[in-house]
């Protein structure tokens, strides 16, 4: 792939990320590019850092090294009104929805838009009933969001995330513990709103079929490092054996299914240490 | 011994640091309030769940603890036949000790542990990181109002408690045990001071205010975002705070009421 000529069309842009949380490295000297316009997927198990590479990117988390770049922005060198004016222009989905639970479904959607935007009420329904009716949920406005399925917490989220019609949406594991109903209403939703609002999409998933159906480029990543990357195709054609694995779920490969533990037998004859 | 010491290193490090961002977390907290001014909704909200929802617990403990104030004092002053300024003796304890401290220490108990919990709660849940990448200050949105919510409602809870108090005491002490009803009133009027009683009583409830707010708010801003942590971020809010209150309180009466 031509770096050069990707660069210029990013929205956001990695560059040379290294990130530790005490002692553990969780990113080693990453590069990552994002299109605009297209989705572009980060996979990964659990735990290597995916929420974490989104919290980098909205500039909650600083890096130890390396910049991340959002629309031309330096986002860890801005000052920090002009952070947030850059979060107004991006939208993240939480991996749990992360709605607020004291007011309902409608006063979530309407949140952003009272808080940045001095619209008569009036425009703040209409803006917010249409939001809704984008993910399907206008009838479901006056609900606590203690009433809401997982998927429909989602929907809202998102119905939430686009109100102040942000230029990309960063996506917090969409699919997990979704039934397969809400996924692939989820995943229909994730690309006509990319196509629909011109957003540019940036997905953080496990979730292999659902993801590869959407994403235009997918990025794998394990242990701080990118171990693959390309289009779906290309991806599901890896050589990779670590790719291969991820992919097709087996349980032992280049990732062991057993937890470092010493040898087996020796550790079931020994006596063991005992707690009092 | 070495590692007693490393310990005590250890936990006084902590200690510090912990006190550095909580001051720090105080300093933001104040210049927010700033934005919550021109936003009273977010004010009035608060001093409901904040100061309404304490009436209750604060009115009953009140009329509780004015009611056992006229006992013992009329026991201890009838001794002297002095059972006519039971209303001063009620009062002064009121005004001066109880209400501040008492009404403080229910307050950390009722809204003070409920603060630390809805907090911590909002950080586990990712609210507040979810309000920070909608560019929406926590601190301001959240924290501020709670704060100022906590630092208004102190004192009127204190005089609420101190008024339902001098009640309390007035019916046991003549309705109950034959003090003069008039007597009662008028000595407490006579020599309870404003200057040097009231309005030293309302110093104190609006410091006690102020540090049982910042630490509720700052537990649960602090806490570790799992459900065990955000208990123990509401049992320290409450030890904490009565820690702080009683200490404050021995501080502040020495300075007040120190030379006479
Ligand atoms: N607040 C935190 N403090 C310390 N470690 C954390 C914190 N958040 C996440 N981690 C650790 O960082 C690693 C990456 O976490 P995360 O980004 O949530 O992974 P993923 O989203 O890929 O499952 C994990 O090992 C996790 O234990
Ligand atoms: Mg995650």
């Amino acid at each position: 792939m031509d770096n050069s000529v990707s660069t210029q069309n990013s929205l956001v842009s990695v560059q040379n990320l290294s990130f530790s949380r005490g002692n553990k490295k969780i990113f080693d000297d990453i590069s990552l590019e994002f299109e605009r316009g297209k989705v572009t997927a980060i996979m990964g198990p659990s735990g290597t850092g995916k929420t974490t590479l989104l919290k980098l990117i909205g500039g909650q988390l600083f890096p130890e090294q390396g910049t991340v770049i959002v629309d031309d922005n330096n986002v860890h060198r801005l000052r920090r009104s002009e952070l947030y004016n850059l979060r107004k222009r991006m939208g993240m989905l939480f991996q749990s929805g992360a709605l607020l639970t004291d007011m309902n479904v409608f006063d979530n959607v309407a949140f952003p838009l009272r808080e940045h935007t001095h619209l008569p009420e009036s425009m703040i329904r209409t803006l917010v009933l249409m939001k809704l009716q984008a993910v399907g949920l206008r009838g479901a406005r006056d609900l606590m969001p203690n009433e809401l399925s997982g998927g429909m917490a989602r929907r809202i989220a998102l119905a939430r995330a686009i109100a102040l019609d942000p230029m990309m949406i960063m996506y917090d594991e969409p699919f997990t513990g979704q039934d397969p109903i809400s996924k692939g209403a989820l995943v229909h939703l994730i690309k006509s709103l990319n196509t629909i609002l011109g957003l540019t999409s940036i997905i953080v998933s496990h979730d292999v079929q659902e993801t590869a159906a959407i994403a235009d480029y997918i990025y794998v990543i394990s242990e701080g490092k990118v171990v693959g990357q390309g289009t779906p195709k290309e991806i599901e054609q890896s050589e990779s054996d670590w790719v291969q694995q991820f992919m097709n779920g087996t349980a032992d490969g280049p990732v062991h299914f057993h937890y470092p533990a010493k040898d087996y037998v020796d550790d079931l004859l020994s006596t063991g240490k005992r707690y009092s | 011994m070495i590692e007693l010491l490393q310990n005590l290193g250890k936990n006084t490090r902590t200690g510090f640091t912990k006190l550095g961002r909580g001051t720090f977390f105080l300093l933001q907290i104040i210049s927010g309030i700033l934005s919550v001014l021109p936003r009273p909704r977010l004010l009035l909200n608060q001093m409901y769940s904040v100061g309404v929802l304490s009436f209750l617990i604060i009115t009953i403990s009140g009329l509780f603890v004015g009611m056992v104030l006229g006992l013992q004092g009329y026991y201890i002053l009838s001794d002297f036949g002095a059972e006519e300024t039971l209303g001063v003796m009620v009062a002064a304890s009121l005004v001066r000790e109880l209400g501040p401290v008492v009404s403080a220490l229910l307050f950390a108990g009722r809204a003070g542990s409920a603060l630390t919990a809805e907090i911590g709660l909002m950080k586990a849940t990712e609210q507040l990181s979810g309000m920070e990448m909608m560019a929406v200050d926590p601190i301001k949105r959240i924290i501020s109002p709670r704060f100022l919510a906590g630092l208004l409602s102190m004192p009127l809870l204190a005089a609420l408690f101190s008024a339902v108090g001098i009640i309390g005491g007035q019916m046991v002490g003549s309705g109950l045990l034959g003090v003069d009803e008039g007597a009662y009133w008028s000595q407490m009027q006579a020599n309870i001071d404003f200057q040097d009683d009231i309005i030293n009583g309302v110093i104190k409830s609006i410091v006690f205010g102020f540090v049982a707010s910042w630490i509720a708010l700052f537990e649960g801003y602090d806490a570790i975002p799992t459900s065990e942590g955000v208990s123990r971020a509401t049992t320290r809010t409450v030890v904490n705070s009565a820690f702080s209150i009683l200490g404050l309180d021995f501080i502040l009466t020495a300075l007040m009421f120190g030379d006479n």
